[in-house]
């Protein structure tokens, strides 16, 4: 029974997850990217559509990496070139990406396809509890294990991840050592959103194999507030999506087993969460806990006079 | 020799502003050549357009005989000149090491930590600096930090250093160790680039002086071919320096006690210790201390924008120690804040709407519950023709006004309820002298008309003309008290290092 | 050579009023290409839009109908953003607000006309604004981001609505569908011609007139104005920022709500699915548009009417989702943010020599 609540929970994480670290990767450079729910819906129609042009998974996420990175560079030209306000114009993208993939997903709606395949890694998989819930699962889920990883390295232990980090804390001093703070933001901008597109890849490539009009249905705003729950790092970011997915676990299986609560206020469950968690962290970044980025929404310009 | 470098007649506007008409200098290899002007001549413009901050509408540098195009700090890093900033170029979250470490050249993508952290620990042995490496930077004194941005350049290995005031910041017995330093990198041949507007330390330091007046390079002279007032008198030119005495202040009668008063700062820390003052009508109370030992923590609980800990305010019987800025307000007392832009000013709004910012619920001003644009604006009128603001046409944006005369609208602003006590933090900071003479001058006429101020400044100059009593503070508390006509600025420099009482 | 952007001495009064007119344009230009490659043909689109909406008195009056709850939802993002606070979440106030509004005509045993009219108004008023309260509570007390809080609350608006319309609300004799019963006349707005628009618009353009007495004419509007430009200046010159944050953001929700009761009481007569098709986030695009004027409110309003009746009648006859039109109110915003940065600089070109 655990175990099966794990397992849903490590599935409806997934999607939150890639998307709340491909908002790190935007928050870290400094910039705040509203249109992570926009970018997940771009990201699914473009991985399905992918994959179902070529009946290749692999191409269906790389469309959707791709479709996202292009939609993130205009809020990138927008917010660092012609320094726009960032929120505005992330939530430009995101009416933009909702509007865009209503359209051009007409096509896709009924079609079907072969969704990712649990693969079991060998030993790892036997394991009780945990086994099946981390170590069967299907290969999106592996990569983001790994990404978590590659990206809690990049940042630490890599020079352009330490430029990075003070471009987003400090980009007048990233400037003055030499890193080209405009290069950094819309490449971090550019790939964070590819991510984010690689978790709307997993809700239309294997959470339910199919292409629906706005089938994000708001999980990109959860991950917005998860990246502040996170303090930014992507271990906790793991642990954020885990425990939304965890949550939404819980809930379907409520609505399975058939309470007396009407379904419409189990669905508001995940949203109270994220509220309460949302004030919480807030708390506790104000106590002093690892503090947001300190750049973290002001555009940057060079000829600022000071 | 040849020279290093040549800068010929630079030019640099920016919108309605002309920063810099046209300079022309040039630095010699090996040389101390110190740039001397009043706040507002451009000296820091220049400085920027050599570090490739901003780029220049006209004119030509050489380096090293070649012309170059300075359009990114790249490039100048990548001749050589660096640069210690005034407002310093630092991360506060990240640890000495990854601040330092992102400044050096050639840094591979997966960098060897243990390697690297050798390297910079043994330039630090080199200099004697005993610093962290791990720690945040945010937990340094500023003295501390600015070695490091020092350290950057030096690992750098730059050709032509360039500091920007680096004294502002450091007692007198840690200016000479600077100058020390600035000697050895002398004898390396290294050139360095001085800023400062103190003639004290230009005397004692230079090879070279250019002064800079009004965004022009005025003249350049050897040493040897000027004096203090010489100058002095270049630097500000016809404009007279006034001369006033202060009239010693004589009422004994006490407007401000502050008793064990102790403040906490964002991250825990004691910002303010067992702080203790008094003080008198008419007084103008000295504040003397390296900025970020807790005088800006002193000038916030004063105005209620913080709390204290522990400890009492009295102003005349009241207890003011914890009601919020309003009360505080009500009680009598005024404040400049430090950063005018950032916490003075309602940048976007008109003079007339930033004059009224804390009178706008005055029956004057107001019926009802509408405002009185006509009586509004017959206020600024007066206080523009009482201040000499210079406000530009009427509507405009408050930002758009030079320092000096966004300083003077929060002077009028402040002064017109004929405050009690008036706390000034750095009044006159960045301004150029004209505008720092009438902040004096307001401060002394203030004073014999009964007004107490609190005048919390690292300008020693300034403090020893202006104050009645001078305090020093260390590290959140009150080293002592000392008489401005008896005492040298060395020994108060001491005091403000923390290594001698009064 | 290089493209340099250099700051404009002061930025044109003339372009900064054309600019937002220039973004619109601009963006049915590129959208039409998006309409192109989606199959439809994007001049005939633009025409059967302004056919629709501006071609006949019907079709005004349509318009009319769908410009009053945007008027008052952006009047309501508005005078948050005077603030700085981002009020993402008018869609959820409006629910809330048509909520509170129902409650009353359904459940209050108010039989007089006026009496019955006055406290939907109110109830729609309290509804949206202790809504959007949450958020200002939380920002105000905790310096929680609006943007997430305001946003989410949308969801949990919606999820409400849909628990009430599908449980306990739901009309006996509806056959079943999420919907209430029908209001009594006394519940309802007047409506005119023979239309569907409603007395509602009228009370648009008067919250339009009096916002706009209180920003520019009042003492409370001067404080927000400081607020707005700068907080920390405020707080030391002592104003309760605190309290403002709070007031403001409940008077943002409670305009809102405002537009569900008129929706509700105006032209639906019950609450059901779709009281709000996104009125919410167009009022963000409608505030943004519109900067700091009401009047400008009024004006934008009324031209994303004619947009939305416009996507209605495409949405019937090129099968277009209707969702299309975000990706047009996205493209406006884009370009909207690029003409900023052109009114405040221009650009140059530059030759670089490299030497040494």
């Amino acid at each position: 029974m655990v175990e099966i609540l794990l397992d849903a929970t490590v599935r409806a994480g997934t999607p939150i997850l890639f998307a709340t670290l491909g908002a790190i990767v935007n928050e870290r450079a400094g910039i705040i990217n509203l249109g992570i729910e926009g970018l997940m819906l771009i990201g699914a129609l473009a991985g399905f559509a992918g994959t179902f042009a070529s009946g290749s998974l692999l191409v269906g996420v790389l469309a959707a990496f791709v479709a996202a990175f292009l939609a993130g560079c205009i809020h990138a030209f927008v917010t660092v070139q012609l320094r726009g306000n960032q929120i505005v114009s992330g939530l430009a993208l995101t009416m933009f990406g909702i509007g865009i993939t209503a359209l051009f997903g007409r096509g896709m709606v009924g079609q079907t396809i072969a969704g990712f395949e649990r693969i079991a890694i060998p030993g790892l998989s036997a394991l009780p509890v945990i086994g099946k819930p981390f170590f069967n699962q299907d290969l999106l889920i592996y990569t983001s294990f790994a990404l978590v990883a590659a990206l809690s390295f990049f940042f630490y232990r890599t020079r352009t991840g330490l430029a990075l980090r003070t471009v987003g804390e400090n980009p007048g001093a990233a400037d003055t050592c030499g890193v080209s703070v405009n290069r950094y933001r819309f490449l971090a901008v550019a790939v964070g959103s590819g991510i984010v597109g690689v978790g709307g890849a997993y809700l239309s490539l294997a959470s339910t194999p199919m292409w629906i009009e706005n089938m994000s249905a708001g999980r990109g705003w959860i991950a917005v507030a998860l990246v502040i729950f996170a303090s930014w790092s992507s271990p906790r970011a793991l642990a954020g999506a885990y425990l939304f997915g965890g949550i939404t676990a819980m809930q379907l299986r409520f609505q399975a087993m058939g309470t007396t609560v009407s379904a419409h206020i189990l669905q508001m469950l995940p949203y109270f969460f994220t509220i309460l968690v949302l004030v919480i962290s807030t708390l506790r970044l104000q106590k002093g806990a690892s503090q947001q980025p300190e750049g973290l929404g002001q555009p940057y310009d060079r000829e600022d006079r000071k | 020799m040849a020279d290093l470098l040549q800068i010929d007649q630079i030019r640099k506007t920016f919108p309605g502003v002309v920063a810099l008409e046209s300079v022309s200098l040039s630095i010699a290899p090996g040389e101390i050549h110190t740039l001397l002007g009043e706040n507002g001549a451009g000296k820091s413009t220049l400085m920027n357009v050599l570090t490739g901050l901003y780029r220049p509408d006209r004119g030509e540098i050489r380096f090293a005989g070649m012309p170059v195009t300075l359009s990114s700090p790249r490039d100048s890093l990548a001749l050589g000149i660096g640069m210690v900033h005034q407002h310093f170029m630092l991360v506060p979250a990240h640890s000495v090491f990854e601040n330092i470490l992102l400044a050096l050249d050639g840094v591979p993508n997966f960098f060897s930590r243990k390697a690297y952290k050798q390297k910079i620990q043994a330039m630090l042995d080199q200099f004697g600096l005993e610093l962290d490496l791990e720690a945040p930077v945010w937990k340094l004194s500023i003295g501390a930090q600015q070695w490091i941005e020092l350290i950057k350049l030096l690992m750098r290995d730059c050709r032509l250093l360039i500091l920007d005031e680096p004294t502002a910041v450091l007692t007198p017995q840690e200016s000479a160790r600077l100058f020390a330093v600035l000697a050895k990198l002398k004898a390396q041949g290294k050139s360095i680039i001085f800023i400062s507007h103190k003639m004290r330390e230009v005397m004692e330091i230079s090879d070279r002086v250019t002064i800079l007046k009004k965004g022009r390079s005025l003249v350049t002279l050897e040493r040897g071919e000027y004096d203090e007032n010489r100058l002095a008198s270049l630097m500000i030119g016809e404009d007279q320096i006034p001369e006033w005495e202060k009239r010693p202040c004589g009422s004994d009668e006490l407007v401000l006690e502050i008793k064990n008063l102790a403040v906490r700062n964002d991250r825990g820390l004691s910002d303010l210790e067992n702080f203790s003052l008094q003080l008198h009508r008419g007084e103008i109370l000295g504040i003397a201390g390296v900025a970020g030992n807790g005088q800006k923590a002193l000038a916030e609980v004063l105005t209620g924008l913080k709390e204290a800990s522990k400890g009492q305010i009295l102003a005349g019987s009241e207890d003011i120690t914890h009601s919020g800025a309003r009360s505080s307000y009500i009680a009598g007392i005024a404040h400049i804040p430090e950063d005018r832009k950032s916490i003075g000013i309602a940048p976007d709004l008109s003079v007339d709407d930033n004059l009224i910012m804390k009178s706008f619920k005055s029956k004057e001003f107001r019926r009802w519950i509408f405002q009185d644009r006509g009586a509004i604006r017959r206020n600024a009128s007066e206080k523009i023709a009482q201040f000499a603001i210079k406000a530009g046409p009427s509507g405009n944006p408050v930002r758009y006004l030079s320092g000096g005369n966004i300083q003077k609208v929060i002077i009028a602003r402040e002064l017109s309820e004929k405050p009690t006590v008036l706390v000034a933090l750095y009044p006159t900071r960045g301004l150029d002298i004209g505008s720092a003479e009438y902040v004096h001058k307001v401060m002394v006429d203030g004073a014999e008309e009964g007004m107490s101020t609190i005048l919390i400044s690292e300008d020693l100059d300034e403090l020893l003309k202006l104050s009645d009593r001078v305090a020093v503070m260390f590290r959140g508390r009150l080293v002592g008290f000392v008489d401005p006509r008896q005492t040298s600025r060395e020994a108060i420099g001491l005091m403000m290092s923390g290594e001698a009482q009064a | 050579m290089r493209v340099v952007a250099v700051k404009r001495e002061l930025s044109t009064p003339l372009f900064r009023f054309t600019a937002p007119i220039l973004s619109i344009l601009v963006a049915l230009f590129v959208a039409g290409f998006l309409l192109l490659a989606a199959g439809v043909n994007p001049l005939q689109a633009y025409m059967e839009i302004l056919q629709e909406s501006l071609g006949s008195s019907y079709g005004l009056s349509e318009t009319l109908v769908k410009t009053t709850p945007l008027i008052l939802a952006g009047l309501g993002v508005s005078v948050a953003f005077r603030m700085q606070i981002w009020n993402i979440g008018a869609e959820g106030q409006i629910y809330m607000g048509a909520c509170g509004a129902t409650w009353v005509a359904l459940f209050s045993g108010i039989e007089n006309p006026t009496l019955l009219i006055s406290a939907m108004f109110c109830a729609a008023f309290l509804a949206g604004g202790l809504w959007a309260g949450v958020a200002g509570l939380l920002r105000a007390r905790w310096q929680v981001n609006e943007v997430i809080v305001t946003l989410l609350m949308n969801y949990i608006a919606i999820l409400w609505v849909n628990y009430l319309i599908y449980g306990p609300w739901k009309d006996p004799q509806g056959f079943n569908f999420p919907l209430t019963a029908q209001f009594s006349d006394a519940a309802r707005l007047t409506q005119f011609f023979d239309t569907r628009l409603h007395s509602g618009f009228f009370l648009a353009l008067v919250c339009a007139l009096l916002l706009y007495l209180f920003m520019e004419r009042t003492v409370w509007g001067y404080e927000i104005k400081v607020i707005g430009s700068n907080l920390k200046a405020a707080k030391y010159a002592g104003m309760r920022t605190g309290v403002a944050i709070f007031v403001v953001l409940f008077l943002s929700g409670a305009i809102a709500g405002i537009a569900g009761f008129s929706e509700v009481a105006g032209l639906q007569g019950r609450l059901q699915h779709g009281i709000s098709p996104g009125y919410g986030y167009t009022a963000i695009i409608i505030a943004w548009l519109a900067k700091r004027s009401a009047l400008g409110v009024v004006i934008v309003s009324f031209l994303m009417g004619v947009l939305l009746v416009g996507g209605d009648s495409l949405q019937l006859s090129w099968q277009l989702p209707i969702a299309f039109v975000s990706a047009f109110q996205g493209l406006i915003l884009f370009f909207l943010l690029a003409s900023d940065f052109f009114i405040h600089n221009r650009l140059r070109w530059v030759r670089e020599e490299r030497h040494g």
